[in-house]
């Protein structure tokens, strides 16, 4: 059967005569032969294209939960925004697709202009000088943010808001085993993070907010700020980048580093990945950014050029000094959001988040007015997410609601069960839902989910 | 026309038909225009002063850019010129296995049924997802020769960092702290990188004359604080280290866990397994081996597979299958001393599902075809450009061959820098350039299996004649027929513009 090797058998055994060989296995004469697969590996053969394809298309059948299928109501950092098709050509072209790292700037100058724009549109949205070109999610990027403050500050200990999503707490911690960092999760009350209960804690050198917070509640960041001037500690601030769309910038707030998941910005919710990292930061910090950073130069004739520049702080010149492993970071990703925010432009950015916040609303107005529903962060301002009390168990009422076509929501319990919340009880946990609602919802839509919902939680 | 934008139906900038630089788009942006269209809702029309309060609420819309869907059109696609890939040409850059990808594994990520699914939603509702990362899972172990293995981690470097961690908690888990860690020194950078963030320190052994971890250093540097060694198999001169069943066992003597990098795995498909060459811990680069897009710098995959004295610490919670002949078949379960999760939800998934189609249509045999094929384009390259530029560790290579430019750069001035500039002139992608470090002038070919004898013969032709040039000393202005000529990377860092709005 053919396959992707473009070798006839002419081919090799021209190639082999060539070496002095005499067949391909002599190729492999280094390998001790004790250690030989024997009898090729347990995988079958290959199967052609379409047996892949239709494979894939039975596997793809048995997932429930296809947007297209199942009104989404589910966030928690991945949400179902809308991406016309115009996206999906421009990002999708395979020049951007099957390109590598630029390395050789002179024939990449596409996908570094690409990343120079991003860039500049991640810095003008979090209003803060610095972008670099992505990490790998908004996890990651918290973890960096960590390391960053951390490392500028000296100081090890970091006051983490539970606000912050349960799974990228998570993963912080899990790296902070490597690092050694100090995490002290400070808990929420009412959705919002009760910084007075930390206010023994010394050597501190970063302090972590969600903006929104994961309950989708809008923090007080000024409070936030003079926690970190009386410590002169940074402040990272864990953005939500559709909401600062149209909420105050995280730079405005005085924030040093603010990070994000930077999905939402032309990629499909995709089961949790490849998503994007969003990492910007002030001037003071640049030479600790973490990942590639492109910037603009000129060529030996005096024309505008870009490359990938402080390459100083990376770890294929630095090594075990580097300001951070990563290497391969999700240029795709960014490529596509700075398509995505192209087409938005700067009167449809502003339209999504006011669009996701009026849907918002008026889901959770009709929501919380159901008998035995109620909201779990009482009346403080959400943007396009909010946490519900139900009278059931979420994943009872998201199972149920699967039926009558709806993706209800994330069961907190499931979300924060290995984070912990740091607040809310287990008991209570279990019966809260976070309920996400953007602009592609429409009325119609969330009459018949809150009807649904009535139903389910009777 | 005062204050026009620059035009955005203008090609200027695609080679094709001219040499002008490309406005960005802040430049095509005009006041008053704009692309979007979103969907009717019948949402009220709620003033945003309402949902937001004052004190939270930016003055001012961000500026973004505003452009016509036409101009945004004409902008990417001409950017998309400037930019070279492997859809368009050879890309024999060394240790990135730049191999052709099959569209079919494109095909298998947009199906709706895959791309348009929430990870949050509930098991039930995703069996189809779940099917497709046990079965990854174990068609990798397969290939690594280990019993267990993590989707989660984003890239190579997040599974080095993963492993490390592994290694850490198994060290706890007997009651050991050991503080350092072995690399060699012709290790990738983001070996030692990873180190430093797992929380050991680095110990480099040499490489002895014929580019192999040397056995005397090695020993000299093993100890009861010695947590383990990193090792790239073939390494990253493109050697087999054919001493691995010793080195695993000097390693695992003094109680240490061997790391195997899988970088270079491509050379050894269906052949030999980390595994079963005495490796503890492995990641593979999905985006390297297995075929995924590399999209300009990522997204990539790095799963890290164990064996079976390590699966308890795996990063959870984990796809696995379920006995339950009644429930669904597959669901989660997170590992009990779990190091925890290394990812925001279950790992880069789409590149996850990208990989399965590609083990699947090659299937075992077709893997093997992948490993002898690649390392016989690469030692085709080597023999056939013997005497043009210097082979520094001179014998049989597997999938990729580090040439020497440094006599060349000795005698003619043109390093190997000058040579792959040169090289892009002759309309290919250049080769890795001054990696690894222990080879001056290093010149890194990795061919790969999808590019054919005809490439091969045109590439290594190309290089003799820009050998040739150097020799005459005509590199320096290379290459002349580029988008932009050398860029000044100097510059760019001491005068930094990384926005357009830092741009003076």
């Amino acid at each position: 059967m053919p396959d992707y090797l473009p070798h006839t058998e002419e081919d090799i055994d021209e190639m082999l005569a060539f070496l002095g060989l005499a067949s391909l296995d002599e190729l492999f004469d280094v390998v001790p032969s004790a250690l030989r697969i024997a009898g090729g590996l347990g995988l079958g053969t290959g199967i052609p294209e379409p047996d892949v394809l239709a494979r894939a298309r039975s596997r793809a059948e048995r997932n429930g939960a296809r947007a297209d299928r199942l009104v989404c109501f589910a966030g928690a950092g991945a949400y179902d925004h809308e991406v016309p098709p115009v996206v999906q050509a421009l990002a999708g072209r395979s020049e951007f697709v099957t390109a590598y790292t630029p390395y050789q700037p002179e024939v990449a100058q596409g996908g570094l202009q690409a990343v120079f724009e991003f860039q500049t549109m991640v810095s003008r949205l979090f209003g803060l000088p610095i972008a670099n070109a992505s990490l790998y999610d908004g996890a990651s990027a918290v973890v960096e943010a960590v390391n960053l403050g951390v490392g500028a500050t000296g100081r090890s200990g970091v006051l983490v808001s539970a606000g912050v999503h349960p799974h990228w707490r998570a993963v912080l911690a899990t790296f902070a085993a490597g690092t050694g960092h100090r995490l002290v999760e400070v808990p929420l009350e009412d959705g919002q993070t009760r910084w007075d209960s930390v206010a023994d804690e010394a050597d501190i050198g970063a302090v972590v907010v969600g903006y929104p917070n994961y309950l989708g509640c809008l923090e007080d960041l000024a409070a936030v700020r003079s926690l970190c001037d009386g410590r002169e500690a940074l402040m990272a601030v864990v953005a939500d980048p559709v909401a600062a769309a149209v909420l105050r910038s995280p730079g405005d707030w005085g924030a040093d580093v603010a990070v994000g998941e930077g999905q939402a910005f032309g990629t499909a919710l995709s089961f949790g990945g490849p998503y994007l990292g969003l990492f910007a930061c002030s001037q003071a910090h640049v030479r600790r950014l973490p990942g590639r950073l492109v910037g603009e130069t000129l060529d030996a004739d005096g024309r505008l050029a870009y490359v990938t520049t402080l390459r100083a702080r990376e770890q294929d010149i630095r090594r075990e000094k580097a300001t951070s492993n990563v290497c391969t970071n999700q240029t795709l990703m960014a490529v596509t959001a700075a398509v995505q925010l192209g087409w938005l432009g700067t009167s449809g950015l502003a339209e999504v988040a006011t669009r996701c916040a009026r849907a918002t609303r008026y889901c959770r107005e009709a929501l919380t007015g159901l008998p035995g529903v109620g909201p779990l962060t009482g009346t403080t301002a959400t943007f396009r997410e909010f946490a519900l009390r139900l009278p059931v168990p979420a994943s009872t009422a998201v199972e149920r609601l699967a039926e009558d076509g709806f993706l209800a929501g994330i069961a907190l319990d499931q979300l924060v069960g290995e984070g912990g919340d740091g607040s809310a009880d287990a008991e209570a946990a279990r019966r809260g839902l976070l309920v996400a609602v953007t602009e592609r919802r429409t009325a119609t839509e969330i009459d018949l989910f809150v009807a649904a919902l009535d139903k389910a939680v009777r | 026309m005062t204050d026009r934008s620059a035009p955005g139906g203008r090609a200027a900038s695609a080679p094709l038909v001219g040499r002008d630089s490309e406005p960005t788009i802040f430049e095509l942006s005009r006041r008053g225009r704009a692309s979007w269209q979103l969907p009717t809702t019948g949402i009220p029309d709620t003033p945003l002063e309402d949902l937001v309060p004052d004190n939270h609420r930016r003055d001012a819309a961000v500026d973004v850019a505003e452009v016509s869907e036409r101009d945004l059109v004409g902008h990417f696609t001409r950017l998309s010129h400037r930019q070279y890939s492997v859809d368009l040409g050879a890309y024999p850059l060394g240790s990135c296995t730049m191999k052709y990808n099959p569209k079919v594994c494109d095909a298998v990520a947009a199906l709706p049924g895959l791309d348009s699914v929430h990870p949050g939603a509930p098991a039930a509702l995703t069996q189809g997802w779940l099917a497709t990362l046990v079965e990854l899972e174990e068609a990798l172990c397969e290939v690594s020769g280990m019993a267990a293995a993590t989707l989660q981690p984003a890239a190579g470097a997040a599974g080095e960092l993963t492993g490390l961690l592994l290694m850490r908690a198994f060290d706890a888990a007997r009651g050991e702290q050991r503080r350092r860690v072995i690399i060699p020194d012709s290790a990738h950078g983001t070996n030692p990188a990873s180190v430093t963030l797992g929380g050991y320190e680095v110990t480099t052994v040499k490489s002895d004359g014929r580019g192999c971890v040397d056995m005397d250093s090695l020993r000299d540097a093993l100890d009861d604080d010695v947590a383990g060694m990193m090792l790239t198999n073939p390494n990253t001169l493109g050697l087999f280290e054919e001493d691995i069943v010793e080195i695993a066992a000097a390693v695992h003597g003094a109680g240490g866990l061997m790391y195997y990098d899988g970088a270079n795995l491509n050379a050894i498909l269906g052949v030999v397994r980390p595994g079963d060459m005495g490796f503890d811990i492995v990641h593979l680069n999905l985006h390297k081996t297995f075929a995924t897009p590399h999209g300009g710098g990522g997204p990539g995959a790095g799963p890290v597979a164990v064996g079976p004295h390590l699966a308890e610490f795996l990063p959870g919670p984990r796809p696995v299958r379920l006995g339950d002949a009644d429930g669904p078949s597959f669901g989660w379960a997170t590992p009990a001393r779990s190091i925890g999760r290394v990812h925001g939800w279950h790992g880069n998934a789409l590149v996850l599902a990208r990989a399965l189609a590609y083990i699947e249509v090659h299937g075992g045999d077709g893997l093997l075809r992948v490993a002898e094929r690649a390392v016989l384009n690469a030692n085709w390259i080597r023999t056939r450009l013997h005497g043009t530029f210097d082979v520094p560790f001179d014998r049989p290579c597997m999938h990729e061959v580090v040439f020497s430019a440094a006599a060349l750069h000795k005698r003619t001035g043109a390093s190997a820098h000058d040579v792959a500039k040169g090289l892009i002139e002759e309309g290919f992608h250049p080769p890795t350039v001054a990696f690894p470090l222990i080879v001056d002038d290093a010149l890194m070919v990795e061919p790969t299996e999808t590019e054919s004898y005809e490439t091969l013969v045109a590439l290594a032709d190309a290089l003799e004649r820009v050998a040739a040039r150097a020799e005459g000393g005509r590199l320096s202005e290379s290459p002349r027929t580029t988008p932009v000529r050398r860029v000044d990377e100097a510059r760019a860092a001491r005068t930094l513009i990384p926005t357009f709005d830092a741009r003076r």
